[in-house]
């Protein structure tokens, strides 16, 4: 699979660190255990374009949110995690 | 012989010795080892994998199911390479796989007349009881008996590359198709990656004698390779298979480099692998001639009439000298002539659809079928005539044309299953993955002017997805032909002996799906995944059920498409190259004073240092220990990740990287840490040292020290990217030694005479950054020893430096290096939890260090830390155990029974997570976790270790043996 770093460009990869189902905003301590357990625990598990979090561990250490889809591993979107939002 | 005078291309002014089964024979240039044997007369070449049946040469090339055969000797003999697409080569050694003692007198025949138990699904039934014997008497056996040939065992002594390709557009097969794909888009700019197995591009056209632009296909496709050759943008591996289609338009190939050159290749590698990513790829695959079924289809001298073609027109060889054709299409008739044409005799086609192609001047077309063959090698046929006739018929040739299945197995690489075309009567491939096309043969046109129109159309459809070229339509075929069976075995899969009887009786047991039906009687499970028969397979099902092939279907093809050597995959990766090594500063410091070095993730670190009079590492590792306690010791600790962080909130990120609080930590400080998972579990720990307002640098585990840097970076970028700071990992750019001892201060102090060093001015968990002979220099009042201690940072160039100079200076203080296992000793001694202790199933509360988890900030893992089943007193936590005998030796990963319990899976309330030697208790001492733990100090257990068979008898003890107090490193 190639995926397309921001900073990088297209990169194979193995260059990159799967890290899993992109999690919704961490909840605050505050928010208590429920919605913690649903932060740590909860996943949609789709069959279909899912939101992931990627590592470009051997190069730029950038966190991507990259959308792929599950049952064809197409990449639909790739971008920065911190500019999610922004 | 049977070589005939003239013409094939080979060269005949080149001769080549070889051997096959120890006999020298020759054969040209330009032969492959089948071509080679027929030139011979060799009709039996090896023997059946389960029946042990006499098997000659089938095919042409790569799906090949019969003639396989073990390639040179020793350490370097490579079994199951199919004959005909082996290279001729002088020196070839070649041996018949599967018999005893020759392929043409074999004891295992046997197997033929016990073929009752052979039978489909026989693995599940003849052996199903007692099933203790399975594993012991009836598998070797009959992995002697039935299988296919051996590995020498031997490590594989060639070597192996690897490359990467980047192209606009893969061609794979250079038949008529993929040239004129190849020759258009690259008229049109592209750059082309054209990949063949074959020696030499052409594809079937080398085997026929067809004519494209009024030219002999062989001379058109010389000059199309010469104009690609001539072509920068052209690369063209011939050699060369892929053998895998993968996500994200990326493929695998292998080129045999040296395989068919004399000798073991010095300086080139055996073979290489490629790594290619195509923006899109074409698929020349082409087609591969399907068998029929009929009795006796196995017997040597029963060929598919294209390699008949191939042997009599691109080698000149006649692998018979009278020869009959049974054919369902008119390629059947082709071959009739170019045999005709060669000198063979050709007693009749017999043409087994009801209305004949045609009509031969030179021999009789019979409409009928074959229904029995006859001799070990083939003396006869028996036809049935349609118009009611039976007549036996001597040859000792036949061919079989029982149509063509497109090559497609590469779509389903990526899932994409083929779909049954009714007029093509073949699977072909409609849905395609993204930038993946099939042309020629492969797409079902079977015709020359269909494939080079074919080729060209898919080349400008790649160039302009709007490209207005028609389609090609695919040839009218007739279906896959089932004779019924009289009296002999029937083959639909000749490499796994799998027989028309055997596809009956899985669909009277039930095994009617075709995924079921391949698994219970291994039809299309062989090395050759079925190439030849294992569409015939499905159709004998189809008939027999009376349904449609749309309705039966097909199985999907995986990779690898042919068999790739483990060598080539690993390539240069093996032995020392498997991993990268890292080197700490002090690698050469620590070989010259005896250091003996063990693998810590990439790292080779010191595990001890030989001295004069040590009796063992053991010895060696209490005396280091024993230095350190006594006098002071110098250990590398550069393996530690450090990353630096810095910015305005670089407290606040590490207040919620921490479970403890960092930002009241005072410039100039150092502080142990813990660090969670966000599921409440401890992930790492290590210490945070503040060098001035919003700079910190913070070491992590030898093993985390890449996983903390990406938390860090995940916690900054993804969860909290607002703060206002940056994280580094500084781990290669600092060298960093711990000095512990009580002399360690007097021997830093000679070191650095210009820092005061007194516990006043610096005391414990002090840090302090500074010069150490004009160079940057960092010192931290650390101890994992319990000692006093320092751990002294320069920049990684200058650690040779110092610790050379540290140990020149502590001579007079008795300065001993230790290693990883003294290390292991002191902490142990002192409770501290390293390796593992920290198994990711652990709490901080499990280590008794509940009282860390901060509750005045929020933090990672906080919340999920604080469930019950975490905090649960009765939770296994951390203890002392030592041996009530103190002679016993204690082992990691002995389980820990409470006195008198039997020592089951279900009992077992703990376990032992280190041990060692401690020189100052004289005895063997551990950490382990131990339910309901601290409320059991001066409890005996059971320490056991069924894989040792050791049982021993172990006071709980507190984890702190040593200076409980911790005077020591205060001092
Ligand atoms: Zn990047």
């Amino acid at each position: 699979m190639i995926i397309s770093c921001p900073h990088c460009g297209p990169r194979d990869s193995s260059e990159f660190y799967f890290r899993g189902e992109a999690t919704p905003t961490r909840p605050e301590y505050d928010a208590g255990t429920a919605a913690a357990t649903g932060y740590v625990y909860g996943r949609i598990n789709p069959a279909g374009p899912q939101k992931e979090h990627w590592y470009h561990a051997a190069a730029c250490r950038s966190w991507l949110l990259v959308e792929r889809d599950t049952r064809t591993h197409k990449f639909l979107s790739v971008t920065l995690a911190s500019e999610q939002g922004r | 012989m049977t070589r005939l005078p003239a013409g094939g291309l080979i060269d005949r002014g080149k001769p080549i010795a070889f051997r096959f089964n120890g006999r020298t024979l020759t054969g040209f240039s330009g032969d492959t080892l089948a071509s080679a044997l027929i030139a011979h007369d060799v009709k039996i070449v090896g023997r059946s994998f389960k029946y042990h049946r006499a098997r000659g040469i089938l095919t042409d090339g790569i799906d090949e199911p019969n003639a396989l055969v073990t390639l040179g000797s020793g350490a370097r003999a490579e079994p199951n390479c199919r004959a005909p697409s082996v290279e001729l080569f002088d020196g070839l050694e070649a041996y018949s796989q599967n018999c005893w003692p020759s392929p043409n007198f074999d004891l295992m025949a046997i197997n033929g007349l016990l073929s009752r138990i052979f039978v489909a699904g026989f693995y599940y039934k003849t052996f199903m009881w007692p099933a203790a014997l399975w594993e012991k008497l009836y598998e070797p056996l009959i992995r002697r008996a039935a299988g296919l040939g051996r590995l020498s065992g031997d490590p594989d002594p060639d070597t192996y590359d690897r490359s990467h390709a980047f192209t606009d557009l893969l061609v794979v097969g250079s038949g008529p198709a993929g040239l004129s794909a190849a020759l258009c888009a690259a008229r049109g700019g592209l750059r082309v990656l054209l990949i063949e197995n074959d020696s030499r591009v052409g594809g079937r056209l080398l085997s026929q004698r067809y004519k494209v632009d009024g030219e002999l296909g062989t001379a058109w496709a010389d000059a199309a390779l010469k104009e690609l050759v001539a072509n920068e943008r052209v690369t063209i591996l011939t050699r060369t298979s892929l053998f895998g289609a993968y996500d994200d338009k990326s493929f695998a190939a292998v080129e045999r480099v040296s395989d068919h050159l004399p000798g073991a290749a010095i300086g080139r590698p055996r073979q290489r692998y490629w790594k290619i990513v195509a923006a899109q790829a074409i698929f020349a695959t082409g087609a591969t001639e399907r068998p029929i079924a009929f009795g006796g289809n196995d017997r040597p001298g029963v060929m598919m009439a294209s390699a008949i073609q191939t042997y009599i027109n691109r080698y000149a060889v006649a692998p018979g000298k009278r020869a009959a054709i049974f054919t369902v299409c008119d390629t059947g008739y082709e071959v009739a002539a170019d045999l005709a044409a060669a000198g063979v005799d050709v007693a009749a086609v017999i043409d087994a659809r009801r209305q004949p192609g045609r009509s031969l001047a030179f021999a009789p077309a019979i409409s009928g079928e074959i229904v029995r063959t006859f001799g070990k090698s083939l003396t006869a046929i028996e036809v049935r005539r349609y118009d009611g006739g039976v007549e036996r018929i001597a040859v000792d040739l036949l061919g079989m044309a029982g149509g063509w299945n497109p090559n497609i197995g590469f779509a389903s690489h990526l899932g994409n299953r083929p779909d049954w075309n009714e007029s093509l009567q073949a699977f072909r491939q409609e849905k395609l993955s993204d930038g993946m096309m099939f042309a020629g043969a492969a797409d079902g046109a079977l015709t020359l002017t269909d494939a080079l129109a074919s080729g060209e159309a898919a080349a400008a459809r790649v160039m302009s997805p709007a490209s207005s070229m028609p389609p090609i339509g695919t040839s009218a075929q007739a279906s896959p032909h089932v004779v019924r069976a009289i009296g002999q075995k029937v083959f639909v899969d000749f490499q796994h002996d799998v027989t028309v009887e055997d596809i009956l009786l899985a669909d009277r047991e039930g095994y009617r799906s075709v995924e079921h039906l391949k698994r219970y009687t291994t039809l299309g499970m062989a090395t050759d995944q079925g190439k030849a028969g294992q569409v015939l397979g499905h159709a004998v099902l189809a008939q027999h059920r009376g349904v449609e092939m749309a309705a039966v279907g097909t199985i999907a093809a995986r990779p690898p498409h042919t068999p790739v050597a483990i060598g080539a995959l690993a390539g240069m990766h093996r032995g020392e190259h498997l991993k990268p090594v890292r080197l700490t500063p002090t690698h050469c410091w620590a070989a010259e004073n005896g250091a003996s070095f063990v693998n810590a993730g990439l790292w080779k670190r010191a595990q001890w240092f030989t001295r004069a009079g040590d009796a063992d590492w053991l010895a060696s590792a209490v005396r280091e220990a024993k230095a350190v306690r006594s006098a002071v010791g110098i250990c590398d600790v550069s393996t530690l990740g450090k990353i630096e962080v810095e910015g305005p909130d670089a407290a606040l990120l590490l207040d919620r990287l921490y479970a403890n609080m960092m930002s009241t930590l005072p410039v100039g400080k150092c502080r142990y840490g813990l660090m969670l998972r966000e599921d409440g579990f401890v992930f790492d720990d290590g210490t945070v040292a503040r060098l001035d307002e919003s700079r910190y640098v913070i070491t992590t585990t030898t093993v985390n020290a890449v996983a903390v840097m990406r938390h860090v970076d995940f916690a900054l970028q993804v969860i909290w990217p607002d703060l206002r700071a940056h994280a580094c990992s500084v781990t290669e750019s600092w060298a960093q030694i711990a000095v512990a001892g009580p002399q360690s201060r007097a021997l830093l102090q000679d070191l650095l005479p210009d820092i005061d060093l007194s516990n006043e001015t610096f005391p414990f968990m002090g840090a302090v950054a500074g010069t150490w002979d004009g160079i940057p220099m960092r010192l931290f009042r650390l101890s994992f020893s319990g000692e006093l201690a320092y751990e002294i940072a320069v920049p990684t160039n200058h650690g040779d430096a110092l610790v050379r100079t540290l140990a020149r200076l502590g001579q007079t203080y008795g300065c001993t290096p230790y290693g990883l296992e003294a290390l292991g000793i002191l902490r142990i001694e002192k409770g501290h939890v390293a390796g593992g202790d920290l198994n990711g199933q652990v709490t901080a509360h499990d280590l008794g260090l509940g009282r860390m988890l901060s509750r005045k900030k929020d933090f990672i893992g906080r919340a999920m830390a604080e469930r019950p089943m975490l905090v649960d007193p009765g939770r296994q936590a951390l203890v002392g155990l030592k041996p009530v005998d103190p002679t016993q030796r204690l082992s990691a990963g002995s389980h820990l029974f409470r006195s008198g319990a039997a020592h089951v899976a279900g009992e077992s309330q703990g376990h032992v997570t280190s041990v060692a030697y401690s020189g100052v208790f004289d005895q063997w001492i551990a950490l382990g976790v131990l339910a309901h733990g601290p409320q059991r100090i001066g409890e005996v257990i059971v320490a056991a270790s069924p894989m040792r068979g050791t049982r021993i008898e172990v006071e709980v003890c507190n984890p702190v043996f040593f200076d409980a107090a911790g005077e020591r490193l205060r001092a």
